[in-house]
């Protein structure tokens, strides 16, 4: 792991802040230093709505190294309130239960840690939002 | 009895307040069909069930959505917070603190002081009794209490029936903002050997004979009586009874000695849905009641931590407080999103196994 890397994208995962590309109009997460549509740098970091809709997920079952206590591994594709559309871990499910359509919400967990003596990196996942119906 | 707080007014008071529990279940009678205890010695724990973190959970991450709920309902800007108090005992780095990282997660920082906080069970009040001196003197506008845990608990001990996880959240505020302001406090200590955890070892021992009449009922009584004599205030003039919930039992009977009906107990009692969640015992059961109170009402509060020490408030909610609870998931929305596990599971979320190289 780069500990400057993930200490310089800590505040867009901390606190879920998208790109908004001032030439294109569109946003995209996690930020990037160019427009993932058009190439632009004319960027700016703005909040992203916290519920979306699953639209799709894959479930990984063969859990590499560190990560195995975390299998199964659900991984989603969430459309946000504002269209915005972001691949994320789904966390709080029971695989079995899992479908398309239900109501998420963001939330931060352990996204990994550096070995037993690193540091632990947070971030953003997903979860069926508290008070579905 | 010696009176070393002084009486005054308390400009502060609860201006947000929220709480967090996974959602993974272990049922106690599980833990005793692994162990092999009897039922008679673990139904008299009067706890059902314990929450369980998720693999991906620890006090950070629990403490933060506590916090974030807070501020929900506080609606105030992170950024106008002056000091956040995060009280522990499963802290997730021995050195570094869960405090800044809280912090930065809100966006409290960087213009604020972050301070993590250890006295067992009883940390998150001491944040809570910290922020109420910061805010009433004047120093800073908001503060922040936390008290968060995974608790600790050597598999097999008496202590893994209850040793659970959860977190809970208070933003203090000046008083005129507050949903519940607080009349006054009285805190009681001395060394007690009750319960401790040695440096670098996994879990925590407990002295048998210590842990219930010298440390949980002789602080929690100790602190109360400091309140009443302080104040004038008797039981009578409480609506909600919140104290330390190691287990199901011990609030109802400390509570039956102080005289308070069972009626004040039942609503801030969380512990036989969840477990012991060490720093968030009480202050879940006060955001429980919080949830649901009504103006006018007074609240008491006692949290303790083992070591040994009480802190007793005097609550007093306002008309604030209906038109916050709607804004963030209330504790019973915690308590109704649970998943049953079995101890395999249980095992492999706490880490328990040991992943041994293939031979």
């Amino acid at each position: 792991m780069v500990l400057p890397v993930w200490w310089r994208k800590r505040i867009p995962r901390y606190r879920f802040v998208g790109a908004l590309c001032k030439d294109c109009g569109r946003i995209h997460y996690p930020p990037r230093n160019a427009c993932p549509y058009c190439g632009s740098r004319n960027l700016e970091l703005v909040p992203l709505p916290r519920r979306g809709v699953l639209e799709s997920y894959s479930i990984v079952y063969s859990v590499p190294g560190d990560n195995r206590l975390n299998a199964p591994l659900p991984i989603g594709l969430v459309r946000l309130e504002n269209g915005v559309r972001v691949v994320a871990e789904l966390t709080d499910v029971v695989p079995e239960k899992l479908e398309k359509g239900i109501e998420v919400e963001a939330v931060i967990r352990r996204i990994g840690e550096d070995g037993e003596t690193g540091t632990i990196l947070y971030g953003v996942k997903f979860r069926p939002a508290l008070g579905r119906k | 009895m010696a009176n070393s707080e002084n009486k005054q007014v308390i400009n502060a008071g609860i201006v947000g307040w929220g709480a967090y529990i996974p959602m993974y279940r272990l049922p106690t009678r599980e833990i005793a069909r692994v162990w092999g205890w009897p039922e008679h010695q673990y139904k008299a724990l009067n706890v059902s069930h314990k929450a369980v973190d998720g693999p991906d959970e620890d006090s950070t991450t629990m403490g933060y959505e506590a916090a974030y709920n807070a501020l929900l309902r506080s609606g105030i800007d992170p950024k106008m917070i002056g000091a956040v108090f995060f009280g522990s005992e499963s802290k997730v780095y021995a050195v570094k603190p869960s405090a800044t990282l809280i912090a930065e997660m809100i966006g409290a920082t960087p213009d604020t002081m972050a301070s993590d906080l250890e006295f067992a069970c009883r940390a998150g009040s001491e944040g809570l009794k910290a922020s109420l001196g910061l805010v009433s003197s004047g120093m800073v506008k908001y503060a922040l209490a936390i008290g968060s845990d995974t608790s600790q608990a050597e598999p097999g001990d008496v202590l893994e029936f209850t040793a659970s996880s959860g977190a809970a959240a208070f933003i203090v505020g000046p008083r005129s903002e507050s949903a519940a302001i607080v009349e006054d406090t009285y805190t009681y200590v001395t060394d007690t050997p009750d319960f401790w955890r040695r440096a670098e070892k996994p879990y925590p021992r407990h002295g048998e004979g210590f842990t219930g009449e010298p440390a949980y009922f002789y602080h929690i009584m100790g602190a109360v009586k400091g309140l009443f004599e302080k104040t004038g205030l008797k039981p009578d003039d409480f609506d909600y009874a919140i104290f330390h919930q190691p287990n199901g039992k011990f609030p109802l009977k400390v509570a039956q000695r102080l005289r308070f009906p069972k009626e004040k107990v039942l609503p801030g009692l969380v512990t036989p849905y969840i477990g012991n969640t060490y720093n968030a015992s009480a202050l879940l059961g006060l955001a429980r009641v919080l949830d649901q109170a009504k103006p006018g009402q007074r609240i008491l509060l006692a949290p303790f931590g083992s070591g040994a020490g009480s802190d007793a408030y005097s609550i007093v909610v306002t008309d604030l407080v209906e038109e916050r609870q709607d804004k963030a998931p209330k504790v019973d929305d915690y308590l109704a999103r649970s998943y049953e596990i079995d101890y395999a599971l249980y095992a492999k979320f706490r880490r328990i196994y040991v992943m041994l190289p293939r031979g």
